[in-house]
């Protein structure tokens, strides 16, 4: 691109952004900079800093230091949300900013202040209803619904499509975070050839994604973070996914290297399964067995199943994914969430063991590797990463010989699932039985057995060198069923 | 060797469309809770022209009906705090202590009755700043206000009495064409609150701001307008409250309304509303006050002595909630 041009488009730019929240200094002098018609890629482990710079951005957060400029303009202290809207940045924010009880077009009408008098409503419907058809074609979203009538992915298209719609304030630098975590394969493709299109047109799009393959495959440019600091910039094109992994400093362990466990004989689950429709489910201590298929295909329901069937005290953990809903207790400080389900162990008489509660906790935040300054900070000053590590030292903490593992690597980083790939693998050797559903296929390489579910039931079990990506995809489709 | 081709490994594999729950082949559980406070209404006039047949008349429907109209307003206020999430436990006490304004002032002094109203009004909107701007939570200051309520209407008016002037008793009197006056005004204030709260492009923001508060935030609406707005206009139906109230009875009485706190509490959840924040129904609300003060009447028509009836009343409203309760969980 010729100089003179790329002068001429509008830029956000920030220098030296720092930001501390107590003792943690989330953004050590970062800069960070797009053009308009640019497609960046911001990739970094949870607590890395990138959701901080993204606030910033976005107004919701304000900057202890550091200039910040749009389109040539400073922006001052008393940067807001509704100023940067009318600056055209746009935020897909990862939990999702949806109203529930509003409509598609209702919700709309939240994010643009234009969008009143008579005839709003209409206004406002085309407005959605056009942009989901561009982004998402064929959606089957029904466009009178209220959001809480959507399933997530749905919620997630809703949400993306409204942050790219344009009324007098057009949509300039739009920041998605983790966009596809819950979108299927299709709309996620759909997602990316849009980025593409928006880019086009002059619309700036900053995405902050766990999925390298993605940001690869679409961002012109990739920065990298580390510890609230940019530690490589680079073109996209000829980069790979080791490389990105690289930079962010962790080395991606090669997927074949398992198989080498044996389970050690003692049946933990047994289900007869049905003669020609579905196969019997067997876990045995040691063992790491992974549920996959197809969104939406029983696989979920068969874990919470068992683990109800199996939930007597002690028998079973449980680790959630969907840590909002099921998993934290956010007015709860880390040990608390930590010990909660050891709870019986600890106690000493009648009352539990303040003493043995927090050496467990402390215990476990080592082992973990969680970044706090202390066990008796809430639970949610933690990033959402080492929430998630939270919750398996919950479990792992117990006795209990069964864990099931519902998805929970949802929007978590490539580091942490290291770290905790590593850690269920030794518990495993040391005797404890895994069962484990994963939406994303990669996960499935942990294990040592993996039960295909299509069509609400499991159809194909693959065991040892048999799992591989290839064989996974192809009975999610209901092929090579009954194996 | 056969070739195998691998997908992408951290894409997701594919997606297959859940059969989401949608409305249409059986009836919306939204719609049938909506429809519950009607019924209810139905059933309970059904029975009082059942024994009264006299009373199926236009002075009949006024006569039932009178009571109610500043009940619903109480209740209109009432569920503009709720849809923030809210409770306003002093509602009640500030109808008293404007009834007692009223009927001391209004009359020979106007201009201090306007003054002391506005700055009731202003009162209100003041505790959704504190509440928004420290965090604090509605329940704990609006019980502390209701005490101030009443230690003001007790200063103004320590006993029972005073005067409403007279307009506002012909006014409350009115002899409307055809549809008798309580009808008419909470015909009108069912259209009015659904028109503005719910299809109006502000009343849709603060639906949103009281569902997902930080959605608000982040879509750029200030959460302080938010509450100002919802805090003052209840401040200002609770006054045209206390206004109806004092035309009805002719004069004003410190302790006259505390039961419009939690009855109106009682019409929000009964016309649909929900504790969640953004949940709430205009037109259920308005049915929900009329269900509730018809309750009062039923009980009279029914020969139930009067030391029975505050109790049969709570069992009234039990057995309609604990309806909406079923319907819900059959629907979900």
């Amino acid at each position: 691109m010729a100089l003179s041009t790329l002068r001429e488009r509008p830029t956000l730019e920030l220098r030296a952004a720092a930001k501390s929240f107590g003792p943690v200094r989330a953004l050590r002098g970062t800069d960070f900079s797009i053009v308009a018609g640019d497609v960046v890629g911001l990739v970094g482990h949870n607590g890395a800093g990138k959701s901080t710079l993204m606030n910033i951005i976005a107004g919701v957060v304000g900057r202890d230091a550091g200039d910040f400029l749009i389109g040539g303009t400073a922006i001052g202290a008393d940067y807001s949300p509704a100023k940067a809207l009318r600056h055209g940045v746009r935020c897909v924010f990862q939990e999702l900013s949806l109203c529930r009880n509003l409509d598609l077009a209702e919700n709309t009408r939240m994010l643009h202040a234009s969008l009143r008098g008579f005839g709003w409503r209409g206004r406002a419907g085309r407005l959605i209803h056009g942009m989901l058809e561009d982004i998402f074609p064929e959606h089957g979203i029904p466009l009178r619904a209220k959001v809480e009538d959507l399933s997530l992915a749905e919620r997630q298209m809703v949400e993306i499509a409204r942050a790219y719609t344009d009324t007098d304030l057009p949509a300039r630098f739009v920041i998605l975070d983790e966009p596809t975590s819950s979108l299927g394969h299709e709309a996620t493709a759909q997602l990316l050839r849009f980025i593409r299109r928006a880019a086009d047109r002059g619309v700036a799009s900053i995405l902050i994604s766990h999925r390298l393959d993605e940001i690869l495959e679409v961002c012109d440019r990739v920065v990298v973070m580390v510890d609230g600091e940019v530690v490589g910039r680079r073109e996209a094109a000829g980069l790979r996914r080791r490389d990105l992994v690289g930079m962010m400093g962790h080395i991606e362990t090669p997927l074949a290297e398992e198989a080498t466990r044996r389970s050690l004989g003692i049946k933990r689950i047994a289900t007869p399964g049905t003669p020609g429709q579905e196969l019997p489910i067997e876990a045995s201590a040691g063992e790491v067995v992974g549920f996959a298929g197809l969104d939406g295909h029983g696989q979920r329901e068969r874990l919470r199943m068992l683990f109800f069937a199996a939930g007597g005290e002690g028998e079973a953990a449980y680790v959630a994914g969907d840590r909002g809903a099921e998993g934290v207790f956010p007015l709860w400080s880390i040990c608390e969430n930590m010990t909660i389900r050891s709870i019986a162990a600890l106690r000493d008489g009648l009352l539990i063991s303040r003493v043995r509660e927090r050496v467990m906790a402390r215990d476990w935040v080592d082992r973990m590797k969680v970044k706090t300054d202390g066990i008796d900070r809430l639970l949610t000053t933690l990033s959402g990463g080492n929430q998630q590590k939270v919750l398996f030292a919950r479990a792992l903490a117990t006795d209990a010989p069964i864990i099931f593992l519902d998805d929970p690597m949802r929007g978590v980083d490539v580091g942490t699932k290291q770290e905790v790939y590593r850690m269920i693998r030794e518990e495993a050797a040391a005797g404890r039985c895994f069962v484990w559903f994963a939406s994303e296929i990669e996960e499935m390489a942990n294990c040592d057995t993996v039960y295909i579910f299509h069509q609400q039931r499991a159809t194909t079990r693959l065991q040892g060198t048999e799992v591989t990506s290839a064989r996974i995809v192809q009975a999610s489709f209901g092929e090579d069923a009954l194996v | 060797m056969s070739e195998v081709v691998r997908p992408p490994p951290s894409v997701g594999i594919g997606k297959k469309r859940q059969p989401a729950r949608r409305a249409g082949h059986r009836m919306n559980p939204d719609h049938l809770q909506l429809a519950l406070p009607f019924i209810a209404l139905v059933v309970m006039l059904v029975v009082i022209f059942a024994i009264r047949p006299a009373a199926f008349s236009y002075f009949g429907f006024g006569l039932l009906f009178n009571l109610a109209v500043p009940l619903i307003l109480a209740s209109m206020a009432q569920m503009l705090v709720i849809c923030l999430g809210d409770i306003d436990l002093s509602v009640g006490n500030f109808v008293g202590f404007v009834t007692c304004v009223v009927a001391v002032f209004l009359r020979d002094k106007p201009f201090i009755a306007m003054l002391l109203l506005a700055a009731g009004i202003v009162a209100y909107a003041a505790v959704g700043v504190l509440i928004q701007l420290r965090s604090l939570p509605s329940i704990i200051v609006t019980l502390g206000m209701s005490f101030v309520w009443l230690g003001l209407a007790l200063l103004i008016l320590p006993s029972p009495g005073g005067t409403a002037p007279d307009w506002l008793t012909a006014t409350m009197a009115l002899q409307t064409p055809w549809i008798p006056l309580p009808l008419v005004i909470a015909v009108a204030l069912a259209a009015a609150g659904h028109w503005l709260l719910k299809r109006s492009a502000y009343g849709v923001v603060l639906l949103g701001a009281g569902a997902n508060p930080r959605a608000a935030a982040r879509a750029g609406w200030s959460l302080l307008q938010a509450r100002i707005m919802m805090y003052g206009t209840a401040g200002g139906l609770a006054v045209l409250s206390g206004l109806a109230l004092s035309g009805l009875t002719t004069s004003g009485d410190p302790n006259i309304a505390p039961t419009y706190t939690l009855l109106g509490v009682g019409a929000v959840i009964l016309g649909g509303g929900s504790f969640t924040g953004g949940l709430v129904s205009p037109v259920g609300t308005v049915v929900g006050a009329m269900t509730l003060s018809l309750a009062g009447s039923l009980l009279s028509f029914l020969n139930v002595p009067p030391v029975w009836q505050v109790g049969a009343q709570g069992v009234i409203l039990f057995l309609v909630l604990a309806g909406r309760v079923f319907i819900g969980r059959s629907g979900r």
